[in-house]
């Protein structure tokens, strides 16, 4: 069943038919997926939805591809996991992790690419590509094995080997691009005004953005088909934010759920903040930067949808913070040794700007706060190089071993 | 005060296809309204319409934003070189 409409611009609204197409021909605004709401309605029910196989498709009406033969590797339905332990200690009653390292992956990226491929073999494409900061390309390899596509696969030349390693092993065509993520991503651009291909976040964006949404509908669905008080959604372009937000909206408009409060809040690394800048000295513009930080997934310095993460930053009453290095080390240490999660860098973001927004009285003791972890720290292991305690090596006797129990005593 | 005016490939049908224009003008606002009146059509696609330029469409006087000066009030000098380029949408999360 098709619920998808037309592409939409979201600047002027005008229609486009529901093809390979990201830009409005009109006023150059991105387009986004319609959908027919009363078509939705009258097809989903919480019960419908509870009897499905515990993966993301299990929404597929509000998603714009073949919900009946994806290209799947069972991605999404991952942990919400309460977090009481981190929540004691930061003071927030009731707090939990969305551990999206629990995807086929080990990131969200598995959601969208998902979408993606499945989106790219109807449209009739036979290469998926991408440009990326490793998340996305892991993803795009391996989906694109699955469907037995070709793929090529752009990446910055200064990524974490994990995520290159974790690319490579599908076989795709990898390129190392000598640049950031925006020259990457601004070669891909040019690539795909040349050559016939799907590119995820390009071409075909419309489409994979919306995988995003699967985000917000577990959540809700997981905490019993409550809207969660607060969301705290790391930011890049800001599209994995606002879809999080239309998620939750979708599911009031089509009934699954009543009374939408939640407040949206974004994080953001100090040293590729953009967006976090934007809203804390209150303007709707902003000065594109040279990223310089660990979180490197986060590091894109010209935010594609800045101005609506901020627009649904302001509307649903949330807030955004962004925080340094050494911060983002000891928020994935603190997630980790209170939660049991080894989140990735962009995880760090989330847990300290988490604890930054409860400091500032932004997320309030009350509020059921769910804080989301996009991607696992096995891919990011550089960032901890000399930041962990030290580990003694012992002969195998007893007494060596009690001996060794004073470097414990001294951490 | 001629200033040169770059233009995107998605607006030349309404340049008869020429890449780059000359056009008399004080100020950004002025650059907008003299396109409009050698080449009808063109500002609606540029501003919307309170006049204001579109959220997508960067324009860029010697190679700075023009967002960060005075935006349409930015003052222009014979021999300025204004690109009118459309931002484009990607990035990831």
């Amino acid at each position: 069943m098709s619920t998808s409409k037309a592409l939409k611009c979201r600047e002027c609204g005008k229609e486009y038919p529901l093809l390979a197409k990201y830009v409005c021909e009109f006023c150059f605004g991105p387009l986004e997926v319609a959908y027919d709401y009363a078509k939705i309605k009258k097809a989903v029910t919480r019960e419908k939805i509870e009897k499905r196989a515990p993966t993301m498709w299990r929404y597929r009406e509000y998603l714009p591809a073949d919900g009946e033969n994806p290209v799947t590797l069972q991605e999404g339905f991952t942990p919400l996991i309460r977090a009481k332990n981190l929540g004691d200690l930061l003071g927030i009653k009731e707090l939990y992790i969305k551990n999206d390292c629990a995807n086929p992956t080990h990131s969200f990226k598995d959601r969208v690419v998902s979408v993606a491929v499945t989106k790219a073999l109807e449209l009739g494409f036979d290469t998926i590509s991408c440009a990326s900061t490793g998340n996305l390309a892991n993803a795009v390899s391996a989906y694109g094995a699955k469907a037995g596509m070709k793929r090529y696969v752009f990446i910055p030349s200064n990524l974490e080997a994990g995520k290159v390693v974790a690319s490579k092993v599908y076989e795709p065509r990898l390129v190392k691009v000598e640049g950031n993520y925006d020259e990457v991503n601004r070669l891909c651009s040019e690539i795909a005004g040349k050559y016939n291909w799907a590119f995820v976040n390009i071409n075909v964006r419309p489409y994979y953005a919306e995988g995003s949404k699967t985000l917000g509908f577990e959540v809700a669905e997981q905490l019993g088909w409550r809207a969660p008080d607060h969301v705290v959604v790391p930011m890049a372009s800001g599209s994995l934010l606002t879809k999080v937000w239309k998620a939750l909206k979708e599911f009031e408009k089509t009934g699954l759920l009543e009374g939408v409060h939640t407040r949206v809040s974004g994080a953001q690394a100090l040293g590729c903040s953009p967006i976090a800048t934007a809203y804390l000295e209150g303007t709707d513009t902003f000065r594109p930067v040279k990223p310089d930080t660990i979180a490197k997934s986060l590091a894109i310095g010209n935010p594609a949808d800045g101005y609506y993460a901020l627009q649904t930053i302001k509307e649903s009453g949330g807030a955004a913070d962004c925080v340094t290095d050494e911060e983002i080390v000891e928020g994935i240490k603190l997630l980790a040794s209170t939660e049991g999660i080894f989140a990735e860098t962009a995880g760090g973001v989330t847990i300290a700007t988490l604890k930054k927004l409860v400091e500032k009285g932004k997320i309030k003791k009350n509020e059921v706060t769910v804080a989301y972890i996009t991607g696992t720290g096995l891919k990011t292991q550089e960032a901890l190089q000399g930041q962990l305690s030290e580990t003694p090596t012992i002969k195998p006797n007893l007494a060596a071993f009690e001996a060794s129990q004073k470097t414990f005593a001294k951490a | 005060m001629p200033v040169k005016v770059l233009i995107p490939t998605p607006l030349r049908n309404l340049t008869g296809n020429a890449a780059e224009v000359a056009v008399d003008a004080k100020d950004v606002a002025g650059m907008l309204s003299a396109l409009e009146g050698a080449h009808p059509g063109i500002k609606e696609r540029l501003c919307d319409d309170s006049g204001k330029l579109r959220r997508f469409v960067n324009v860029y006087l010697n190679e700075e934003d023009i967002r960060f000066m005075q935006a349409e009030a930015t003052a222009l000098k014979d021999g300025d070189e204004v690109s009118i380029v459309p931002a484009i949408a990607g990035g990831s999360r």
